[in-house]
Formats: structure tokens, C-alpha cells, sequence
């Protein structure tokens, strides 16, 4: 079946009596093409965003090149900027209203999941892999269907309840109802994934703690207090960590549904970021607002690469 | 027993909230017109129609976009495959300095928030004159999916015995030969899977397709196409729900064929987990 080694090859020659030099040598050209390719395609734009963020430029630098050095001008410029600290709040606001409400609403899937029977756990399974199969663009389409104002599904039904002021209700242009809407569609996207990792994780917990708390007289709640947070407690931290940051960096979807409007309303750091640059110009505000993103963020993932690594080290 | 009760209401209720947008779309995506424009929307059809279909396929230059979505997201998982492929042996099977430091790299690239990076692969793509070619969309999305494949065939490749591997090499394959022969037909599963779910980043990427491709309007993709529907069709919704399912349809399939493959590869054959 095995082909004979063919001497001819370079490779081959080192077959058996060169493993060592081999070995020394193979591993690095395995991962040249990978660090190639991340040189060039990320730790260089990661490096030139720093870089624009410390020159002057602008269209005109776009276009003719010979960016000045700006020293700490824009982030100067930039961090007395009022509207920059009102985005960021509202990006932290944003934030924490959506990982909270994905944090409970998925702990009580997953919680819920456990508790089912064969049929229904598959039907819950199954749905929340629709939505979470579901593209984000899919997903901004139908939301912005749904809550339109003439002849969406939603005002249709907040009417037959008997809340006759939503009759034709514009909900994307109030700047509240417009955040709203978005922090339903995040959390809708995101529960699923959250729901599948938590009850994933809630199937590893030994059932005899469990017996053995019910033994001792403890309820649902508080079996959940003493037993499963704690035990799942890195797998919690873990999730909410992943959650910061894809709420934190979402941009997709604020951008399709409402542009960061009205007005300012649902204007977050990524969007903020990317409306300076690609409508203002101003290619170098815009870096510095994600350059103070990407740190904000490395809090979120020093904790989740601290995670990871105990995790590594384990295996 | 209320206690059942209650849970299986609750349970009913988190998969009507979980599916009905999808539900929503699909359905007004088959409904005769007339039932879209309805003050009272009907919650099943009366009648099926393809009209929004037909809407759909036959909208200004939809073939072109389907095929540049599906170009790019090819190439590029192809791309991060080969080369994925070439680091994960490096670092499931050889030993070698460095090597705990390429992982930390590539567990940090994975994670890199993208979001941040559309102003400096902006300039770089004008820089360079890759601003509005395919070619540039296709390197980010190679990048993008790249440490997440290097990860997962890591996992995959860990998985199957070296033993297998050192039995060929007894019997004579050398190192590529025994790589080929006998562990690359064990990874099949790996290598499928993990391409798959590249190309469902690949396909759904919206930022970076809406960012790079500006003036030529026939090289934009799917999903800056459909973020883009009120141009096209107005307060057409049927021909939009129609237009969103079509997008949706090859990802479905995929989570579809994965649910099977992923167990197949994790149980089947000499593969242990």
C-alpha cells in the first residue's frame, strides 16, 4: 500500500537519520504562511491605525499621501470632545443592558432546557439553532419588517391588545424605541449561543450534588445559588466576557438599522468611529476613537485570554 | 405537576420568540401580495406564490452579487484551509521553541475586534489599489477566519492518534506520504466542518464588503445588497423577506449538514475525542 520513500525529494533524504535538523527546521516553515499572512493583514493595519492616529490626515493625505506627525493632538482633540464621552457612556450603557439581559435570559434557557422533557428540550434545541443559523443581515431585514410602521406585525399586534396609539407608530424615529429595537435584536441573536454554551456546561455538573442538595431540603433557586453558579462560575465569567465584546464592537446592525440615528441615538464607539472617517474625513479622529475602543475592549479580553490560558495550561 | 405545566408554556414560548422572525420572514417571502398589504396580517398562507421569488432572482444585478459572495467566501476559506492546515500539524504534532507563543498569537488574532480595523484597511486597501477589487475582500476574510481554522484542525488533528501516523511511517510513507495517506482521510470530517463554518463568517460579512467595495457597484456582495433593499425594491417586502430566505438558504443547509458531520467526526472511525 505504502508508496517506497522516493530519495529524490529533499524532504525524504532527511527522512529517519536528519529528524533533528528536521525538526528544527519543518515547524517554522509550517507556520511561515500564517505569520506572513497576519503580519500583513493584521499586525500591520493595527499598527497603521496607531500611526494615522497620531498624524494629520484627512482626504486630502488619503489621496496624495505625505501625512503629517500630529503628536497627541487628535487623542487631545478627541478626549475634550463632549460628544465623544456621551458615545462612550452610551456604549457602556448599551452594553450592559444587552450582555445582563443575555446573561439571565440565557442562564433561565439553559436552566429551563435542563428541566425538560425529550421532546420539548429538542424543540427549544432546535429553535434557538434557527436563530442562531440566522445571518445578522437576515436577522436586521425582518426586524426592520416587523417593526415597520404601516404594516408591521408588532404595532399590529400592541393594537389588538388595545394600545390603539402604536396605529401606524414610527418606531425608528424616536432615538429610545430605536435602541431598544436594537438591544431586542442583539439579544435575540445572542441568546441562542450563550443558552447552547451554559446548558452545555450545566450537563457536565455531577446530577449527586444535585441529589444531594434536594436531600438536604434546598429548592430549585437555591441549588442553582450553591451549586450550579459555582461550580460553572469560569464558564459564566467566560460567556459574559465573549458577550462584552461582540455587544461592545457590534456594528452591523446599528449601522443597517439605524446609521447611529436618529439624530445621535444609538451612535456607539465602532459606529462613531467609522461615521468621523467615512463622512467627516477624518481618518485620523476616527483611528483615535478605535484605537480608545480597542482598549476599552483589552479589559474584557485580558480577562477572557487569562481563562483561556489556565485552560491551556491544563491540557 | 403545575410545575411541568408551567415549564413546557415557558419552553413553548422561548421557541415561538426564537423562531418566529425567521418564521415572519419566510412566511411573507410565499404570501400572495395582497396578504402582505393586508390590514390584517395572516399568520399562514392562503395561497402560496414564487412572485417574490421571481421578484428577487430578477432584481438588477442579484446573480452577480450571489456569485461574488460565493467567490469570495470560496477562495478564502480555501486559502486559510491550506494554510491553517500547514500550522495546526506544526503545533499538534511537532515540538518546537516558540511554539507556546505562536498559540497565544494565535488565540489573541482570533479575537481581534475587527470593527476596529475598517479605517487602517481602508488606506491600506487605497494604498495598495485594492479598493474595490474582490481580491482584497477575499485576503480580509481569509484573515478573519485564518485563527479560528488554525484552532479548530488543531483540535481535530490532536485527536487522531500518532500512532496511526508512526505505524505508516514503519511501514514506509515518509512524513508528508503517512500525513496524506492516513491522517488527512481521518481529518475529512475536521476539514469539512471547519470550512463550513469559515464560510458562514465569510458569507455573512457586512462591514468590510460595505466598506472596500464603493464605486463598483457590480462587485458588492450579498449582504451589503440586501442591507441596501429599500433602493431596490422599495417597500417591496415580500420580494425582501424573499431575497433574505435566498441569503439565509445555504447557511441553514450548512448547520443542517454540520449537526451530522460534527458527531460523525468526532465518533466515527479511529477518531477518538
Amino acid at each position: 500500500m505504502a508508496p517506497p520513500v522516493r530519495r529524490s525529494s529533499g524532504r525524504a533524504a532527511a527522512a529517519q537519520g536528519g529528524a533533528r535538523r528536521r525538526r528544527t527546521f519543518w515547524p517554522y516553515l509550517l507556520i511561515a504562511p500564517t505569520l506572513l499572512a497576519t503580519a500583513y493583514l493584521l499586525v500591520y493595519p493595527l499598527l497603521r491605525n496607531v500611526i494615522i492616529s497620531f498624524q494629520h490626515f484627512g482626504l486630502a493625505q488619503l489621496i496624495r499621501g505625505g501625512a503629517g506627525f500630529a503628536g497627541f493632538a487628535n487623542y487631545g482633540a478627541v478626549l475634550s470632545d463632549p460628544e465623544f464621552w456621551s458615545v462612550t457612556r452610551r456604549t457602556l450603557l448599551f452594553t450592559a443592558v444587552n450582555v445582563g439581559l443575555i446573561m439571565v435570559l440565557s442562564t433561565v434557557v439553559a436552566l429551563l432546557v435542563m428541566r425538560l422533557g425529550r421532546v420539548m428540550r429538542l424543540v427549544v434545541l432546535g429553535g434557538l439553532v434557527l436563530t442562531w443559523a440566522t445571518p445578522m443581515i437576515a436577522a436586521t431585514t425582518v426586524f426592520q419588517w416587523m417593526f415597520s410602521s404601516q404594516l408591521g406585525v408588532v404595532n399590529w399586534v400592541l393594537v389588538r391588545l388595545g394600545f390603539a396609539s402604536f396605529r401606524g407608530h414610527a418606531w425608528f424615529a424616536d432615538g429610545p424605541q430605536t435602541f431598544a429595537i436594537l438591544v431586542a435584536l442583539i439579544v435575540w441573536q445572542s441568546v441562542p449561543f450563550a443558552a447552547l454554551t451554559l446548558y452545555a456546561a450545566m450537563t457536565t455538573v455531577p446530577h449527586e450534588l444535585y441529589e444531594a442538595a434536594r436531600i438536604d431540603g434546598a429548592g430549585g433557586l437555591r441549588s442553582f445559588r450553591s451549586i450550579t453558579f459555582p461550580v460553572l462560575r469560569p464558564m459564566f465569567g467566560l460567556v459574559t466576557c465573549l458577550e462584552v465584546i461582540w455587544v461592545g464592537k457590534a456594528f452591523v446592525q446599528i449601522w443597517v438599522i439605524s446609521g447611529g440615528g436618529p439624530g445621535r441615538a444609538t451612535t456607539t464607539l465602532p459606529v462613531y468611529a467609522y461615521q468621523v472617517a467615512q463622512s467627516l474625513h477624518r481618518y485620523d479622529v476616527g483611528a483615535v476613537v478605535s484605537v480608545l475602543m480597542v482598549l476599552l475592549l483589552v479589559f474584557a479580553l485580558l480577562f477572557y485570554f487569562r481563562h483561556m490560558f489556565r485552560e491551556e495550561a491544563a491540557a | 405537576m403545575t410545575g411541568r405545566v408551567a415549564r413546557n408554556v415557558l419552553a413553548l414560548l422561548v421557541f415561538v420568540v426564537s423562531v418566529f422572525p425567521v418564521y415572519w420572514m419566510v412566511l411573507t417571502a410565499v404570501k400572495p401580495a395582497r396578504e402582505i398589504q393586508a390590514e390584517t396580517p395572516t399568520f399562514w398562507p392562503s395561497a402560496l406564490t414564487l412572485d417574490h421569488f421571481n421578484a428577487a432572482v430578477h432584481a438588477q444585478g442579484f446573480w452577480y452579487f450571489w456569485r461574488n459572495s460565493l467567490l469570495v467566501a470560496c477562495v478564502a476559506v480555501l486559502l486559510s484551509l491550506v494554510v491553517a492546515l500547514l500550522a495546526a500539524y506544526a503545533v499538534a504534532r511537532l515540538r518546537w521553541k516558540g511554539r507556546r507563543g505562536f498559540i497565544l498569537m494565535v488565540f489573541i488574532a482570533q479575537m481581534t475586534p475587527w470593527e476596529a480595523l475598517l479605517i487602517p484597511m481602508y488606506v491600506i486597501a487605497r494604498d495598495t489599489g485594492m479598493l474595490d477589487t474582490l481580491s482584497m475582500l477575499t485576503l480580509v476574510y481569509f484573515m478573519i477566519t485564518l485563527p479560528f481554522t488554525i484552532v479548530t484542525l488543531r483540535n481535530f488533528l490532536a485527536a487522531v492518534p500518532v500512532e496511526l501516523e508512526e505505524a505508516a511511517q514503519v511501514d514506509g510513507c515518509d512524513r508528508p506520504a503517512a500525513f496524506r495517506r492516513v491522517v488527512l482521510p481521518l481529518l475529512a470530517p475536521g476539514l469539512l466542518t471547519t470550512s463550513l463554518f469559515g464560510f458562514i463568517t465569510a458569507w455573512n460579512e457586512f462591514a468590510f464588503a460595505n466598506l472596500l467595495i464603493i464605486k463598483d457597484q457590480d462587485d458588492r456582495t450579498l449582504p451589503v445588497w440586501l442591507s441596501s433593499f429599500s433602493n431596490t425594491f422599495g417597500t417591496d417586502w415580500g420580494a425582501t423577506m424573499a431575497a433574505s430566505t435566498l441569503f439565509m438558504l445555504p447557511v441553514l443547509a450548512i448547520f443542517l449538514v454540520l449537526q451530522r458531520k460534527v458527531t460523525a467526526g468526532i465518533t466515527g472511525g479511529a477518531v477518538k475525542a
